[in-house]
């Protein structure tokens, strides 16, 4: 098992015509993804390699019976594109593209929260299941098959933890990006309960960094919840603290969003804390070899 | 993007919200002037800067003639003010606006703003205004509303109800009130806000309802929608670097450091400064390319970062997903090839087209130290700045 996606989820790509939508769904197709479909207003009817085009997600749905989408639509249309993919029936929708104004997510969120569908993302790197799925555009060779569930805001900086587990012979069963937009859809909580539920799952990865709550949240949840061991990593807990404007943040955030609360927050619910961003796959190798040791 | 005050309040004047006459002015020769139009016996004249925390810090005046209006402008332009809001290095004077003074009653705190963990924006109202509204949002909660507004339909009258009841506004005011929360909503909405604040909100002694200062951030995200912002960006508070950035859709944010870092994404970005003071080097910026970069905003990055005479060796770290290796690879070649280095540029990538991006680099011929990993990149790269730095 694994969460979100599996071998036979069968996936739709929103904007598979343009330029990072049809260089990534190449990728996914070599990876082994089930690509089934792609949707370009305009472009039904074409194909991209062997996968049909249509001009809706509606469409795409009725012919190939596709249950998850990636979009890559540039970000004055992803909101509605993704707005699309849930009226339609998408179970999972991951959002890739970035730069998606705020008020149009918080439209998005609001009507999300009245059916069924799934977003990830926006501004994320997508969703991996080792060997099996890869719904987004991270390089697929960096993952290898195996029980840690990763689960991160940045892109990049999971591609890093990831790749340092796997260099240790660490293999992952779901890695998640949730994306680092001030607005989302799935958090982090929703990813801790999904991978304490997943028995392939043994160990958690938990990448965060400064600013908003969402760590000082998932904080408590690990605390009551989670019973598998967490590693966690805040990135900028050297930034330096940014000029502000006015006091409402201030008001709002009531002392939360800096390194320091979310990794005293983190601690306090057990999470093991990484240090230096180097030595995520050590720390966890080490963790889990003395794991296997002590049974 | 911030506005200043003066740009925020003549935005919140075309939703119907009052504020008192007042011009901007960023030569002190036209103080004088301003003055005698507006034709009050006491004016205030405040500097504008892109923070908080002005009046303390000797950055709101009241003059009562037009010489004292004079002498008060130009001392303040081009005069850097340091408030608890701007950091240490404080922040250039280069407007001053100037504006009637207002008989006062009472002042209030009146905000809307993003609230990422309820994903809605969330209206914060004070009983107080002023520059103490942080310690009484800690000391007396029971003096601020914070109510989620809902971002179709706006504030319900029963939010309105509790929020007049907290203030200690009486039902006919409430309806004034009422009406300045809904032309403040609108023009967050329609303006793509991520902070609109009023603070303080004044109440005069006729009744009425005044902005005395106003607050304005937009989302640079929604900045295609709004080509009439094109005007603010030339006073936005950026170094030349980071204007040069900005132009090229670079995140960049000049540090105090030696070692200039180009990568890619914000969190490897944050985690890449965090692991160079692991090492015990300090980061001359952040720089983040982004997911999707191309080749020139490469070039222009790398070449930001070279302009930069602090530096004293160059980190790049780059995991390629959504951005290729050979991509970056080509922009820093580009940006040797145009600029030059005489410094030690150290180069870590990983991810997609990561054995393209090598044999580019390779065959370039440039003297480049590739770094194995993460942690071994750093320590090259520290290490390279500290023989910078001794030279």
């Amino acid at each position: 098992m694994s969460i979100l996606i599996r071998k036979d989820t069968r996936v739709i790509c929103q904007g598979i015509t343009g330029r990072a939508g049809s260089f990534h769904a190449e990728r996914m197709l070599e990876y082994g993804t089930s690509l089934v479909v792609g949707v370009t207003p305009g472009k039904g009817g074409t194909k991209f390699h062997d996968v049909p085009v249509f001009d809706s997600v509606l469409d795409a749905i009725r012919n190939t019976g596709a249950n998850a989408s990636v979009i890559f639509v540039p970000a004055p249309f992803a909101a509605d594109a993704i707005i699309e993919a849930a009226d339609a029936g998408v179970e999972l929708v991951v959002c890739i593209t970035e730069g998606i104004p705020t008020l149009d997510m918080i439209k998005v969120i609001k009507y999300l929260s009245t059916g069924k569908a799934r977003l990830i993302g926006p501004n994320c790197p997508g969703v991996i299941t080792p060997d099996e799925c890869k719904i987004g555009i991270m390089p697929g060779y960096i993952h290898k098959p195996g029980n840690v569930g990763v689960v991160s805001r940045s892109g990049t900086l999971t591609y890093e933890a990831v790749w340092q587990l796997t260099q240790r012979g660490i293999g992952q069963s779901t890695c998640v990006g949730i994306g680092g937009d001030p607005v989302s859809g799935t958090d982090f909580v929703d990813i801790l309960r999904l991978f304490q539920k997943d028995e392939e799952t043994h160990a958690i990865v938990l990448i965060g960094e400064i600013g908003g709550s969402a760590e000082e949240e998932v904080a408590e949840v690990i605390r009551k919840e989670i019973s598998k061991p967490v590693f966690g990593f805040i990135a900028g807990s050297t930034a330096p603290h940014g000029k502000r404007m006015g006091h409402a943040g201030a008001i709002i955030s009531a002392g939360r969003g800096t390194a320091l609360s979310k990794i005293a927050a983190l601690k306090n619910a057990g999470v093991t804390i990484i240090e230096s961003p180097a030595n995520i796959g050590e720390t966890v190798a080490h963790a889990l070899t003395g794991q296997l040791s002590k049974s | 993007m911030k506005l200043y005050e003066f740009q925020s309040k003549s935005l919140l004047k075309r939703y119907g919200v009052c504020v008192p006459r007042g011009t901007a002015i960023s030569d002190y020769n036209d103080a004088a002037k301003i003055f005698q139009e507006i034709g009050r016996s006491r004016c205030v004249v405040k500097a504008q800067i892109h923070a908080g925390g002005r009046g303390k810090c000797g950055g709101v005046q009241f003059v009562n003639s037009p010489e004292e209006c004079t002498a008060c402008a130009a001392r303040m332009l081009g005069s850097r003010l340091i408030t608890r809001q701007t950091g240490p290095e404080g922040a250039e004077v280069k407007y001053v606006f100037i504006e009637e003074a207002l008989p006062i009653k009472k002042e209030f705190y009146l905000a809307l703003m993003i609230d990422r963990t309820l994903r809605t924006p969330v209206l914060i109202a004070g009983s107080e205004g002023g520059v103490g509204i942080e310690e009484i949002s800690k000391s007396s909660p029971e003096k601020i509303a914070i109510e989620p507004v809902d971002i179709f339909s706006g504030i319900h009258p029963f939010q309105l109800r509790r929020i007049s009841s907290r203030l200690g506004i009486s039902d006919s005011r409430s309806i004034q009130l009422g009406a300045i929360i809904d032309s403040l909503f609108s023009a967050f909405v329609q303006n793509d806000c991520a902070l609109l604040e009023i603070n303080p909100l004044a109440m005069t002694d006729d009744g009425a309802f005044y902005a005395l200062d106003a607050k304005m951030e937009t989302d640079d995200n929604a900045l295609y929608r709004h080509p009439e912002f094109e005007q603010f960006i030339s006073t936005q508070e950026t170094s030349p670097a980071e204007a040069l950035a900005r132009k090229h859709r670079l995140s960049y944010v000049s540090l105090d450091g030696t070692i200039g870092c180009l990568v890619n994404g914000a969190g490897l970005a944050m985690a890449t400064m965090d692991i160079i003071k692991l090492h015990g080097g300090e980061p001359a910026n952040f720089l983040d390319v982004g997911g999707d970069a191309t080749q020139e905003q490469v070039t222009q990055a790398f070449k930001i970062i070279l302009s930069d005479r602090k530096v004293k060796s160059v980190f790049v770290n780059i995991f390629g997903g959504i951005m290729k290796c050979d991509v970056i690879a080509y922009g820093i070649i580009q940006a040797i090839k145009e600029a030059g280095i005489h410094i030690p540029l150290v180069v870590r990538l990983e991810g997609t087209n990561v054995e393209l991006a090598k044999k580019a680099l390779d065959d370039s011929g440039l003297h480049i130290l590739s770094a194995k990993n993460m942690a071994e990149a750093a320590y090259m790269a520290v290490e390279a700045s500290k023989r910078g730095a001794n030279k």
